[in-house]
């Protein structure tokens, strides 16, 4: 555990949406943010209201009552304009990387790039392939993508690096809604064609 | 008797004339959203902000304009009282020079100008009642980084303004229960308006009591530094560099984070950061140099962080122009 800061706590762990979860259960006073990263979980605090967070540096996620978060089904169109660079980078066919990418379960580790943008982990190996050499300057909004460890839905259209293969209709963001995001730390996704 | 509660049912309207560079809507920002990708956003200068809405009487959380190195012009469509902290611009009502830092009534359809800034990058300017555009997720802060709020304010937009921004006027019309609102003197005095405020050739100040002292914007400031959580990515060399420079500010410098330039500081470990939380007053560093994060920085970041910016100090960031020399103290651990 180490300081971010006067008013901040960096905590490093194994399973950043479930000791959010539990922070957030506890319902400590003077919380402001719980910010999970890819290790670690970054509690921001108001002013002076620091509570004692000793006890998460040895939280273990075992501890945890139940899984966190929420099962969710994306449906997706892959007609990506990567999908066949992505392809021959796994050494597959087309059609094995939709097997690839549809046969697994996802999980919300952490967000960052968007109001609404969750970093998915959980892809298969073959599928961890490295971002486009050129980065597009704008990727539409409800494109899916991937690269290195991570997959993910543009909740807008913005620039991005990552291979997209494909594309949902699906609304990541909408700060009208309750909640506004459809993706929070810890929810599980699996991805179905449409 | 007239309440304050009639009073607050007028609303106004801020006509802008001239955005400026940059001006935008700011509050208190929008904490707790961090979890699903939402900058908390905010004044830069959050103490100046408190100070000018101290000073108009509005509560904390109200909204104000942050005037970017100068250059609005607005008009009030009612009296309105006003006021003007940060960054050193002249502020004028028609022309008549009015005092930084302090309330001052404005007649409606009296022009307000806040000009280039002569120290500091940005001005608030609150009025009273608030700036009244619609909040989005709890706060009507301007999010240039995820585009969240309200957008940046143009040429020829109509800011409406919170309650409590106008006096009574005879025709103002009949209050919530249905009879008309009153305007002899002795029930203004209720408000926070008085006649002798707004009675007025041109302009001039009223509320001298009103007035706060503004802390001094220093040419080449001093920001305290707590060692951050990546300290020990650095050689010690590098620790120390960072302790001893004058970093020099950026012209790439935004409300996402200050950009700073210097000599290059040695990592010790060269491992990619697996990305982590951020918070302003944040000193990433990228290879192309430090960015200290001001109110707009993302909530993740892939780069370490060498040390963090007390939250006391990080006003002096956002009031230091590019070109500005800062330093950086090391605060014990």
């Amino acid at each position: 555990m180490s300081r971010m800061g006067r008013d901040a706590e960096l905590i490093e762990t194994s399973d950043p949406a479930a000791l959010r979860a539990e922070i957030v259960r506890r319902a400590l006073p003077g919380i402001e943010d719980v910010v999970p990263g890819a290790r670690t979980v970054l509690v921001r605090t108001s002013p002076g209201q620091a509570p004692d967070l000793r006890w998460a540096a040895a939280w273990r996620p075992d501890e945890a009552p139940e899984q966190v978060g929420r099962e969710l089904t994306i449906c997706v169109r892959y007609d990506g304009p990567d999908l066949e660079d992505v392809a021959a980078l796994a050494g597959v066919d087309v059609d094995g990387v939709v097997a690839l990418h549809t046969g697994a379960v996802y999980t919300v580790a952490f967000t960052g790039f968007a109001p609404g943008f969750g970093y998915l982990t959980g892809l298969p190996e073959p599928l961890r392939v490295p971002r486009r050499s050129s980065p597009r300057t704008r990727v539409p909004v409800g494109a899916v993508g991937l690269a290195g460890d991570f997959t993910g839905v543009y909740p807008r259209p913005s620039p991005g690096g990552w291979q997209l293969i494909g594309r949902t209709d699906q609304t990541l963001w909408d700060a009208a809604a309750d909640p506004p995001a459809l993706l929070s730390p810890g929810d599980r996704v699996r991805f179905t064609p449409c | 008797m007239l309440t304050i509660r009639s009073v607050l049912t007028i609303r106004s309207v801020l006509t802008i004339r001239s955005g400026g560079p940059l001006t935008t809507v700011q509050d208190r920002g929008r904490p707790g959203w961090a979890h699903v990708g939402v900058p908390r956003s905010g004044a830069a200068d959050l103490p100046a902000l408190t100070r000018a809405n101290a000073l108009v009487g509005n509560a904390a959380s109200a909204a104000a304009l942050e005037v970017t190195l100068g250059g609005l012009v607005a008009v009030p469509d009612a009296d309105v009282v006003i006021a003007l902290t940060g960054a050193r611009c002249r502020l004028s009502v028609d022309g008549v020079p009015v005092p930084h830092g302090a309330a001052v009534g404005v007649p409606a359809g009296a022009e307000i100008r806040v000009d280039a800034a002569r120290a500091g990058v940005r001005a608030y300017l609150a009025v009273a009642g608030g700036v009244a555009v619609e909040p989005v997720l709890g706060s009507r802060s301007t999010d240039t980084l995820s585009g969240l709020g309200p957008a940046r304010v143009r040429d020829g937009d109509r800011l409406p303004l919170g309650s409590g921004g106008a006096r009574p006027s005879d025709d103002a019309g009949p209050d919530a229960s249905g009879r008309p609102v009153a305007t002899d003197r002795a029930e203004r005095e209720d408000t926070w308006v008085s006649d002798g405020e707004l009675d007025l050739d041109g302009v001039r100040a009223g509320f001298a009591a009103r007035q706060v002292v503004e802390p001094e914007i220093p040419p080449e400031p001093v920001l305290r530094v707590h060692p951050g959580p990546r300290e020990d990515w650095f050689t010690p060399e590098a620790v120390e560099t960072l302790y001893v420079t004058g970093w020099t500010v950026t012209p790439q410098s935004d409300r996402v984070g200050a950009r700073l330039d210097g000599p290059p500081l040695a990592r010790a470990v060269s491992d990619e950061l697996p990305s982590e939380g951020m918070v302003a007053g944040a000193l990433q560093i990228p290879p192309s140099g430090p960015v200290l994060f001001l109110a707009d920085h993302p909530v993740t970041g892939g780069y370490p962080v060498i040390g963090v910016v007390d939250p006391d100090d990080l006003w002096l960031a956002a009031q230091a122009p590019p070109g500005t020399v800062l330093r950086l103290r090391r605060l014990d651990s």
